[in-house]
């Protein structure tokens, strides 16, 4: 029998370190579901979804029972909307976001991703009447989210996608205003996007992407950090070797559900993807991990370093315990779902600033983040422009998603409940970005680009 | 299927016996036990093969959950697979 000890170190990391699998994800191709008429469009879309994923819920819960371990979201995403609607005449797209919250609903999944497009380049007529639907898309439906890839390595950044996702942001929060900017918690403007992600908001599903597919978040901040409280005050390179072997713990259990909910749902399995993934909950944060190696609050002198090991740690730890590790993998910094980000925020400790250097080292961007209302659509794009040429020189996924809430100031918090959590409103910069943002046209591909 | 159960909670008499029985009533067999009681602290972790148990697997779960509960302990079964998949390279 395997040893009493590790099996009680199991159960202790699930009862009492919110050891979880953050998400089980179908990815499902939209393909063949195009057709001239929007409304028969839906229709397919709405059929084939509820189709494939029929049982992912069930299987989901099933599998939670049988190995103990909870499953927290079951999750779809979908080929980029703009590719699949291309074929219809017609130019507002919110027929097809209400058939995808629908089957969302039908399906008992509590987050539909692919109301996206990918302009890196430039806009086809349908990306750009995607993209302006997604304002009404998001405020009338429930789980649906969107994506817009605005950059990458290849192709540089598409400054005019930047300027209008800027404006698109400021809509969104307008006509979510009665929930505090909600719309835009469910809205992601990326650069270099991974195509099997299982995340959300920004989860699609690729166009590289097979018919159907399983893709598989871990978690576990929590347990990174109790394993860190066993080694204070020692080297890094204890630090690191303890987070290396945590995370090598966790992958192996997403492996494990990852091939279970393959096996029973008949549908290939994709990656696991190895995310240190923060809920609002105590003892489930990504900066209190920061904290455990020594720093007063997340945010301080040190941070960018912790990080930097952290997220390394993290995938060396991971990428043995895996066959195939893809989607974002690394550590996420959201301010609002994170309670120890929250705090430092309120503290005054964690900037918008210092959240933008994190992200030069971490697997994601600047992630609900509440900024004052009255911020400039300029500004907003401004701060895409910075993410998108991190990611773009860095060769690695860079997201925006912040939230300008309506008729919020400096000191005022917004609530979005659950796992999207709360976000005290953080301050811009207050000089302008206009002119810099009214030039449009590319930023073009950086030299690391060509390395053919 | 072999599976893991295990038991923890405040110490009384009868804890082995009682889950015990309600295993070989419903066709489980026990391979593997063992047990400690520290401060008063109970802990028994069980290996059974559910290779005879007519319940389907959640229904087992159920039952042994209720009985923990009607005994102030947390009992609980998982399939053996996620600590060998955790802990065995």
């Amino acid at each position: 029998m395997i040893n009493r000890s590790d099996i009680l170190s199991t159960i202790d990391m699930i009862d009492n370190q919110h050891l979880d699998i953050r998400t089980v994800t179908m990815g499902i191709s939209l393909a063949d579901c195009a057709d001239p008429d929007i409304h028969r469009c839906a229709e397919k879309i709405y059929d084939k979804i509820t189709k494939k994923a029929e049982n992912l819920v069930k299987t989901g819960c099933e599998i939670e029972r049988e190995f103990g371990i909870p499953i927290v979201n079951k999750r779809i995403s979908v080929t980029p909307v703009s590719l699949v609607a291309a074929a219809c005449e017609s130019e507002d797209y919110t027929p097809l976001a209400k058939a995808l919250d629908r089957a969302a609903k039908t399906c008992g999944v509590n987050f539909i991703g692919g109301f996206s497009a990918l302009v890196q380049k430039g806009f086809t007529e349908s990306d750009r009447r995607l993209i302006a639907s997604i304002p009404a898309a998001l405020a009338e439906t429930d789980f649906l989210c969107a994506s817009v890839n605005v950059a990458s390595t290849r192709a540089g950044i598409h400054m005019d996608a930047v300027r209008l996702m800027g404006d698109i942001i400021k809509q969104t929060a307008e006509l979510t205003k009665d929930s505090g900017g909600m719309g835009c918690a469910k809205l992601v403007v990326f650069a270099n996007a991974v195509e099997d992600n299982p995340f959300m908001a920004g989860a699609f599903h690729g166009v590289g992407e097979p018919e159907c597919v399983i893709n598989v978040g871990v978690s576990g901040p929590g347990v990174v950090c109790h394993a860190l409280q066993s080694c204070k005050g020692k080297p890094f390179d204890v630090v690191a070797e303890t987070v290396k072997k945590t995370a090598f713990k966790i992958t192996r259990m997403g492996q494990l559900v990852a091939q279970e909910a393959s096996k029973r749902l008949n549908v290939p399995f994709g990656i696991v993807d190895l995310s240190l993934a923060p809920t609002p909950a105590v003892g489930d944060s990504v900066a209190r991990i920061l904290e455990e190696m020594g720093l007063e609050v997340c945010g301080t002198h040190g941070t960018t370093a912790a990080l930097a090991l952290l997220n390394d740690a993290v995938k060396k730890g991971g990428v043995m315990a895996s066959n195939h590790v893809g989607g974002l993998s690394g550590a996420f910094i959201p301010v609002s779902e994170d309670e120890g980000m929250i705090a430092a925020a309120k503290s005054g400790a964690l900037h918008l600033d210092k959240l933008e250097a994190m992200t030069c080292v971490c697997s994601v961007g600047l992630d609900m983040i509440a900024i004052p209302g009255d911020t400039p659509a300029s500004t907003i794009a401004a701060i895409i422009a910075d993410e998108a040429a991190i990611g773009v020189t860095n060769n690695k996924t860079t997201a925006v998603r912040v939230i300008p809430a309506p008729g919020k100031q400096l000191g005022d918090e917004i609530e979005f409940g659950g796992l999207l959590g709360s976000a005290p409103v953080m301050p811009v910069h207050p000089f302008s970005s206009e002119a810099f943002i009214a030039r449009g046209g590319r930023i073009p591909a950086p030299l690391n680009s060509l390395k053919n | 299927m072999k599976a893991i159960v295990s038991v923890v909670g405040k110490d009384r008499k009868g804890i082995i016996a009682e889950v015990c029985s309600l295993l070989a009533e419903n066709g489980v067999n026990i391979l593997d036990i063992s047990q400690t009681v520290m401060q008063d602290f109970f802990t028994m972790i069980m290996l059974i093969d559910t290779e005879g148990c007519e319940l389907p697997f959640a229904e087992l779960g159920d039952r042994l959950t209720a009985k923990g509960e009607d005994m102030a302990l947390k009992i609980r079964i998982q399939r053996e697979d996620i600590f060998n998949a955790m802990h065995r390279v």
